[in-house]
């Protein structure tokens, strides 16, 4: 119940106060009218945000385990064109790499009869796979440098104790590097898939149609300017709640034994992206 | 030199990329130039609102905290880009508004402050944490040895608190160095003439898609890249006369 005396403290009641006068006042005050015309385009938008977020998290973490893995043991051969791909993805502006893959790859594919003429020519005309594409390189490559740091951070012993035991090298991996080496940084995984989220509005300037491409829309056809943008500020802080609800579940389910200070070296790490 | 560019067929890609005009190479020279600019001001304001934001949530009173709590949550979890427009946006209207009141003309808002306004004001929220948790790692018992020896408060902040927390604040202040220089690339939404937006329009003028787009990325990568080895060297510097950290972990 510490929680519920800490919200009723005479400050906090005021500042609650506050922001309900204010979200009161944006209700009257504020243009709401367009809101059911578009609300089912604002839904598939959402819908379209939550999709791209959750695709190109998963494909880029698969990516990223090996990445991680040949920049924490590989020979160079792996580690060096790794290590590459990481620092050329992390520096430079998403936006750029987005926007040469769409302009870029798009204006060279159509030069290629082989490809007008096959199967796939259908879906590389539309937009998002260039979206999904460029998403998950991102993602990859800042996941890969976290899942180096998380590879070469698990303690030797556990790997030994776990050949001793007549385990074969990918049983080893399976079964305790890769789970020990992830729960370990579950809060930065956490912090990085906001981050993740808070890149997908960029998609929008090559034409797909997620939460943010909804609301421009909204501001160019209507001529309504903060309405549309409060309540999409709104959407992404509700969507970044529940991610970081779902992994502050994950780091509960897995964190019995956990060794001591193991979350300490991971906190504050959310800005490494942006 | 002219053997390998005749060799790798980038003749073409170099007359485009040159800095005379018909060659595009100024345009982005003066995008990358604005965008370091914007991320250099970004920076610096960020740092005196993380400077101020951390002191706040560290010594401030129970309503400040909370204030302050609220700034750097909402910060951190809506999208820069959707930051920047309302930032922007309500920005100019502001100022328009209060130009009106005072019986100005409308004035045109300066692509450059806008943008430094808008990352510092997002920086600065990120640098509240990174600083609020640089000072939490000080040893409390150097602050207060200089509290008892009665240093008055900006005393303390510039010859104890600063100097100490610099090692641990320096790679967090890197990663948010290197966050100004890519967010730049925003600005370009709302049409400031920063190097992407610079790219885009060089690279849709001359269909030449590949060459630009590769070209601002080896640009922006030279940023990153230097910076990080300045960044080092400010490490080191910053960790002169402490026991390596390397060493007393394992």
């Amino acid at each position: 119940m510490t929680g519920l005396r800490a919200l009723l403290q005479p400050h906090r009641l005021i500042l609650m106060a506050v922001f309900a006068a204010f979200v009161i006042w944006c209700a009257y005050a504020l243009r709401w009218d367009w809101l059911p015309k578009y609300a089912p385009l604002a839904v598939e938008g959402l819908w379209t945000t939550i999709w791209l977020l959750v695709v190109t998290s998963v494909l880029g973490m698969l990516l990223a385990i090996p990445l991680g893995m040949a920049q924490a043991i590989g020979p160079w051969y792996l580690s060096a064109p790794a290590r590459a791909f990481c620092t050329i993805i992390r520096g430079t502006p998403l936006l750029l790499q987005i926007w040469l893959f769409y302009y870029g790859l798009g204006s060279l594919f159509p030069q290629f009869p082989e490809i007008r003429n096959s199967e796939l020519w259908p879906y590389l005309r539309q937009a998002w796979p260039y979206a999904v594409l460029a998403l998950t390189l991102s993602y990859a490559g800042y996941e890969g440098e976290v899942m180096r740091g998380a590879f070469a951070g698990v303690d030797k012993g556990q790997l030994e104790a776990g050949r001793a035991f007549g385990m074969s090298r990918v049983t080893v991996f399976r079964r305790i590097w890769l789970p020990l080496a992830v729960r370990n940084v579950l809060p930065t995984l956490g912090g990085e898939t906001i981050l993740q989220l808070k890149a997908t509005p960029l998609v929008a300037t090559i034409t797909v149609m997620e939460i943010y491409a909804v609301s421009s829309r909204v501001r160019a056809e209507t001529f309504i300017v903060y309405e549309p943008l409060l309540l999409l500020a709104v959407a992404y802080l509700l969507v970044a709640g529940v991610i970081t609800l779902l992994f502050s579940r994950w780091e509960r389910r897995g964190s019995g034994a956990r060794a001591p200070g193991a979350t300490t070296a991971t906190t504050g790490q959310a800005a490494t992206k942006p | 030199m002219d053997a390998l560019v005749e060799f790798f067929g980038l003749a073409d890609s170099l007359k485009l990329l040159s800095l005379s005009p018909p060659g595009w190479g100024s345009n982005l020279l003066r995008g990358l130039l604005h965008s370091l600019q914007i991320a250099f001001g970004a920076f610096g304001l960020g740092l005196i609102i993380g400077l101020f934001g951390a002191c706040g949530k560290l010594y401030g009173g129970p309503v400040l905290r909370d204030l302050l709590a609220i700034y750097t949550t909402v910060i951190r979890a809506v999208p820069e880009l959707v930051l920047i427009l309302i930032l922007y946006y309500a920005g100019s209207d502001l100022i328009n508004k209060a130009a009106e009141a005072m019986g100005y003309d409308r004035v045109e808002i300066n692509g450059v402050i806008a943008g430094i306004w808008v990352l510092g004001l997002v920086q600065g929220a990120y640098a509240t944490e990174v600083l609020r948790g640089a000072i939490q790692a000080v040893p409390p018992g150097q602050i207060e040895a200089a509290r008892a020896f009665g240093m008055p408060p900006l005393l303390l902040m510039r010859r104890v608190t600063v100097p100490a927390m610099m090692s641990f604040a320096t790679p967090g202040l890197a990663n948010l160095w290197l966050i100004a220089t890519k967010d730049t690339a925003l600005l370009a939404i709302v049409g400031f003439n920063e190097l992407t937006l610079e790219t885009r329009q060089a690279a849709s003028s001359t269909r030449a898609y590949f060459t630009f787009f590769l070209a601002a990325g080896a640009l922006y990568l030279m940023v990153t890249l230097g910076s990080g080895v300045v960044f080092g060297w400010i490490e080191k510097w910053s960790r002169r006369g402490q026991p390596s950290l390397r060493e007393g972990r394992r």
